[in-house]
């Protein structure tokens, strides 16, 4: 293994050239991508700057205080993403409340469970170790949310006639929801499982090709990337599932009613 | 029993201030073996009331069946007995088959419904006629004590309005409360039924005849 190789932030410049080149076909091809393409680019290093900067100031700082600050800032926007992403959404505090919560109490068992059992830094909190994979949990379980959430809606909102119909025929709240909580945690679950299924095929996982790239031994990277991998399946199931229940439960009541009235309406 | 009748003593279903915030209040009762039918213009809230009775929109008010109030019951268990069939119902899954359990008196209803064979077709291809019938089919399983029916016969040519009607006496024969909204004038007359009219929300008795329709 030859070990890390640094890179200084003129090899950053010089790699950004095909990006440059792409926005410079842009214009002379009038195909409009061009502000979109450099803003996002621009927006993109200055974010990574940024939280380099941060990471390093609280690695160094080494507090268990900090490490929770950054981890609840980084769930607060996951949480607000979750919300964003959703056609219909519950009316009220529901509408962020459910979803982040979903996804904060799967994201801190599996978390901590992996912590405190699998990689046992010392101290459990320390924040080379917490941070990344508090990062990379929260994130597919955000995806695996709030997609799972705004199939829910989509399905109950259109399929209202369908609900009620089983519900008139004598089914219980959640035998008459079966068939919409069956599209949602099926659609919650898809990023993952195709993620999984492609892994180390099509693509190398990025955690693995970064662990790779630093002079870490295959062996060892693909061994961390499957521990990862588990988490990151076992957060999402738990964020989906609890997601898609809680929010059934919600839309509905004791009477057994469908209560679309708690759902805020969509696009149209 | 039948010159008691005009207190609701005896009666099946009694409705009293029933209200939601756009119908009502509205009291009505139902006797074993009768029929009472709902007329009215569109909008007037009839398939409201008939959701309402079925506690399928939030409501206030008493609803009871035979003297068991119907917070007394979950609510799956109360539309069993008080079955409602909206004027569109709803399919869930693909084939017509997967919307029926298998009950002894599946294939009997199936037939006086003439679709004895509707078991094995699609949900895509039925016309709107045969998913009004399957819908009345599938509701007349659970045998309940009272039918909420809301334009059964709306979609139908007049033999199958014919055989809609005949299930519906034989069911009013058997003891079997029914409360129909229809926008056929005759149809009050033909099921023998106690006339309705409802307005904006409110219902009335017996409808002076140029109101109807």
């Amino acid at each position: 293994m030859s070990g890390y190789q640094a890179l200084t932030y003129w090899d950053l410049v010089a790699a950004s050239l095909f990006l440059i080149l792409n926005a410079i076909f842009s214009i002379a091809l009038n195909l409009g991508l061009t502000r979109t393409l450099i803003i996002s680019a621009l927006r993109m290093t200055v974010q990574l700057i940024l939280v380099g900067l941060i990471l390093k100031a609280i690695f160094i700082a080494g507090s268990i205080w900090w490490t929770l600050l950054a981890a609840a800032v980084m769930g607060a926007f996951a949480g607000r993403e979750i919300w964003a992403r959703q056609e219909r959404r519950l009316i009220g505090l529901w509408g962020p409340g459910l979803g982040a919560g979903a996804m904060l109490m799967a994201g801190c068992l599996v978390t901590f469970y992996g912590l405190a059992g699998q990689i046992r830094p010392d101290p459990v909190w320390q924040p080379q170790f917490a941070l990344p994979l508090f990062g990379m949990i929260l994130g597919n379980t955000m995806t695996g949310v709030s997609l799972g959430l705004d199939t829910l809606h989509t399905t109950l909102a259109k399929g209202k006639k369908d609900v009620e119909a089983q519900l008139l025929l004598g089914k219980t709240r959640w035998e008459a929801t079966r068939p919409a909580a069956r599209q949602a945690l099926r659609s919650g679950f898809t990023p993952i499982i195709n993620a999984m299924a492609a892994t180390g095929v099509v693509s190398l996982p990025g955690m693995m090709t970064g662990q790779i790239l630093s002079g870490v031994d295959p062996q060892e990277a693909v061994k961390y990337q499957l521990l990862i991998m588990f988490l990151l399946g076992g957060a999402t199931g738990l964020g989906v599932l609890g997601a898609t229940f809680a929010s059934i439960w919600r839309l509905t009541d004791k009477r057994h009613r469908l209560r679309l009235d708690r759902l805020s309406g969509g696009k149209s | 029993m039948q010159l008691a009748a005009k207190f609701e003593t005896d009666a099946m279903l009694t409705i009293k201030d029933l209200q939601t915030p756009l119908i009502g209040p509205v009291d009505l009762s139902l006797k074993s073996g009768h029929c009472a039918a709902i007329s009215g213009p569109s909008g007037a809230g009839k398939s409201l009331l008939l959701r309402a009775i079925s506690d399928l929109d939030e409501n206030t008010g008493h609803v009871s069946l035979d003297g068991t109030t119907r917070d007394a019951l979950p609510a799956p268990e109360w539309r069993r007995k008080v079955a409602y069939v909206p004027a569109e119902s709803g399919w869930w899954a693909e084939n017509v088959q997967d919307h029926f359990v298998e009950t002894p008196n599946l294939a009997e209803l199936l037939q006086a419904a003439a679709l004895s064979n509707a078991l094995s077709w699609q949900v895509s291809r039925l016309s709107t006629g045969e998913r009004q019938r399957l819908a009345l089919v599938r509701a007349l399983q659970l045998n309940p004590d009272v039918l909420l029916l809301d334009e059964p016969t709306s979609a139908l040519d007049p033999s199958s309005v014919a055989r809609v009607e005949a299930l519906l006496k034989a069911r009013l024969e058997a003891g079997c409360a029914v409360l129909l909204v229809s926008h056929d004038p005759d149809q009050p007359s033909r099921l023998e039924a106690h006339r309705y009219y409802m307005n904006s929300g409110e219902l009335f008795e017996n409808p002076a005849p140029g109101a109807i329709q």
